[in-house]
């Protein structure tokens, strides 16, 4: 029998009815706190066993694209910001980056560096996240307040730093907005000391509990390469056992000159996406010691006309400069005509920003491949043939952000 | 809005236990707010730090979620609104029993916040009446916490009829 | 900077396709459309180009061609990129779908049929996938007006 609602139905499901007797169909989401909120999957169920399933995303599309096109390309980094916003730096200086490659800047070490470090840190955050979400899923609340403490000490921390606690709109084209204030290294240390106490909990906690094996141990298998044929990437594609990762690969900002692993997984399963997260964590851990010790000082941002504002004092003194800060206001950065792909390991994969420029302060395209979206492609395959409950953790251990997934 | 009455309208102990069965009902449900949260974006991750330490709306009495429209009494709208969405959105508000209240958690679901385009509906109170906006991309949790208090102060003070509209 | 691959790729296909230059360290192959197929199978199956990052399209309109589809391979093995890009007419915007070589083409080329209207041949599932049903136009066209909202639930007033 069918309810009469006021509210129409917004898409198309690829099967209505069931294949064979026996067989239902039933509707998780959107609105549901195992799929964020944000992706609706259409299930076929035998039992309890998942037949068929058909993912739909789309219900955080927020038009950032078209959005992008009409302001310069300062302008937009907030936007830029929002797309996954459990590590927002990251999302700021990948963009940055595919900016100063194509109006070719170079940024000054400090920068460098300083990128590296946050970029870092943001990812300690983003995987707190995810783990934090998907261990409170399964019923580990304790994992969750331990986690999301340390992960308030990060945004307080960066709040500092940048002003925000979690969208920090805190990368320029060319540079940072501002310079570490006094005492953050010093915090720095003491947060890190804190997260390995509570990560050592936190391992004693899952790591070898029977339940969290049970519910994770061969759920969502999949194998190297049906992982890249459905295109895979970032923590999901290691820990498969393929060791591929962009700061090793293709370096970028300061990871050549960094000494870290890159952890891998034995069976593809959620348990092992779970521990590459762990280990991650702890890498960039290690690496952001490293990187405390290996911080040049100097300016932050490149001394170029194109794209840093002038000093506050020149531009009420000098009329150049007026008018410099001016037109990089109004008019943004002028780019060069051309096109250019950059891309950076974010937490979840390969976040890579396709820039089409016709000349201007204001982008002609500005496309995110966006590894949440990608990967709400192959999410069938981790589904398909396991229980109802274990979409719960599978869903979970992929990380779909929906501000990246929807754009 | 609460109506006002003529004052011959009803007889003086009558009003007294009037407003003290609001009194009462109102301390009842304003410390016993069993959200919804409906979580789209980036306000979520506020969302999650103001629903733990240090902040804790445990203390507030409005920690517990409620998964399901029928059990919840706040409905916590925390981001974007999209068109797609809204149908959602929409069908939760109605099968949420009342007394029920709408926050909107966040910039994008007070005006849309800066997503001013064809995807982005321009605040829920397009669609859905809200009770309380809270400003903020994201809002800080002592932000949110403000809001919860001002809403319970809503709670406390308006009339809550139990048994028919006029008691 | 050109990695020895690229070299390799170039002298392959110099007989079948069009331009190739360097873009910032990713190979560029500008294609006709018809042998899109045929040289994404080969980059997959003799360069090892194994991992298909993305498919968008680019408005030019005024142009005769006016849609441009752009894809980006990354090779694992190899560790670069290469970008496909083919122009399609505005009147007939189909080109082949990559859904037999590569699972994760589905959503990705859904995207862009919503997105621009692009067709793509042999692809089974064109449903909306951004945006909803019953939603007209493709948003990303530059004559779609960035505020034009096609609200399914009626506004209260």
């Amino acid at each position: 029998m069918t309810v009469p609602t006021t509210s129409p139905n917004p898409i198309r499901p690829a099967f209505a009815q069931g294949e064979h007797d026996g067989e239902v169909i039933v509707n998780i989401g959107p609105s549901h706190p195992a799929t964020h909120g944000t992706i609706q999957v259409i299930a076929a169920l035998d039992g309890e066993r998942i037949n068929r399933v058909d993912v739909h995303c789309g219900y955080l599309h927020r038009g950032f694209e078209k959005e992008c096109e009409s302001h310069t390309w300062h302008n937009l980094i907030p936007y830029v910001d929002r797309l996954n916003y459990c590590s927002g730096l990251i999302n700021d200086f990948a963009y940055c980056d595919a900016v100063e490659k194509l109006m070719d800047i170079e940024i000054t070490p400090r920068c460098r560096y300083l990128r590296t470090l946050l970029s870092e840190y943001s990812r300690i955050a983003d995987h707190l996240t995810c783990i934090a979400a998907s261990l409170m899923e399964l019923g580990a609340m304790t994992a969750f307040l331990y986690l999301v403490m340390i992960r308030d000490y990060v945004y307080e921390h960066l709040a500092a730093l940048t002003g925000a606690r979690v969208t920090y709109t805190y990368g320029r084209i060319g540079g940072l907005a501002r310079d570490l204030p006094d005492g953050w290294l010093s915090r720095l240390d003491e947060i890190l000391t804190q997260y390995e106490e509570f990560i050592g909990r936190i391992h004693g906690l899952m790591d070898r509990n029977r339940i969290f094996i049970d519910r994770t141990r061969n759920i969502g298998v999949i194998s190297s390469t049906d992982a890249v044929n459905w295109g895979f990437t970032g923590p999901i594609l290691r820990s498969t056992g393929l060791a591929c990762d962009l700061r090793k690969d293709a370096p970028y900002l300061a990871y050549a000159e960094l000494d870290f692993d890159v952890p891998v997984g034995i069976n593809g399963d959620n348990y092992d996406r779970y521990y590459v997260r762990m280990r991650e964590m702890d890498e960039s851990v290690y690496m952001i010691r490293q990187l405390i010790e290996m911080l040049p000082g100097g300016p932050i941002n490149v001394d170029d006309r194109r794209c840093t504002l002038p000093e506050k004092e020149l531009v009420y003194t000098e009329i150049e400069s007026l008018i410099n800060h001016f037109k990089l206001i109004m008019d943004g950065p002028a780019a060069p005509a051309g096109e250019v792909y950059a891309a950076h390991e974010a937490p979840n994969g390969e976040l890579g920003f396709y820039l089409v420029s016709t000349g201007g302060g204001i982008p002609y395209k500005l496309h995110v491949r966006s590894p949440s979206f990608v990967h709400m492609g192959g999410l069938h395959r981790l589904l398909e043939g396991y229980q109802l409950a274990d979409m719960i953790p599978t869903f979970g251990s992929v990380n779909m952000i929906g501000g990246e997934c929807d754009r | 809005m609460i109506p006002i009455q003529a004052p011959s309208a009803r007889s003086p102990a009558f009003e007294y236990l009037s407003t003290k069965k609001d009194e009462l009902v109102g301390w009842a449900r304003k410390f016993s707010l069993f959200p919804y949260p409906f979580v789209t974006a980036c306000c979520a991750m506020e969302f999650m730090s103001v629903s733990s330490t240090p902040y804790d709306t445990d203390r507030f009495g409005a920690a517990l979620p409620r998964f399901s429209p029928r059990q919840s009494d706040l409905l916590m709208v925390v981001g974007t609104l999209t068109h797609k969405q809204a149908p959602i959105l929409l069908k939760v508000y109605e099968q949420m029993c009342e007394p029920k209240w709408v926050m909107a958690f966040g910039a994008c679901a007070t005006s849309g916040g800066f997503y001013q385009n064809y995807a982005a509906v321009a605040g829920i109170d397009k669609i859905i009446p809200v009770d309380i906006y809270v400003p903020g991309c994201p809002p800080r949790p002592e932000t949110v916490i403000d809001a919860i208090m001002m809403l319970q102060d809503r709670i406390a003070r308006s009339q809550h009829f139990i048994v028919n509209d006029k008691f | 900077m050109s990695a020895p691959v690229f070299d390799v790729v170039q002298q392959q296909f110099a007989t079948v396709t069009g331009e190739f230059h360097l873009s910032h360290g990713t190979l560029v192959i500008v294609l006709h459309p018809t042998a899109l197929l045929d040289a994404v199978r080969r980059l997959r199956s003799e360069f090892g180009f194994d991992l298909l990052l993305d498919v968008t399209a680019v408005d030019w309109p005024g142009q005769a061609l006016r849609f441009e589809v752009v894809y980006h391979f990354y090779s694992t093995t190899h560790r670069v990129r290469v970008r496909l890009k083919t122009r399609v007419r505005e009147a007939d915007p189909t080109v082949d779908s990559l859904v037999p070589l590569f699972g994760s083409a589905n959503f990705m080329e859904r995207e862009c049929h919503d997105m621009y209207g692009i067709v793509f041949r042999g692809n089974p599932d064109q449903r909306p996938i951004l945006l909803y049903e019953g939603f007209a136009g493709h948003p990303l066209r530059k004559d779609y007006p960035k505020q034009q909202e096609q609200p399914l639930v009626p506004y209260r007033t």
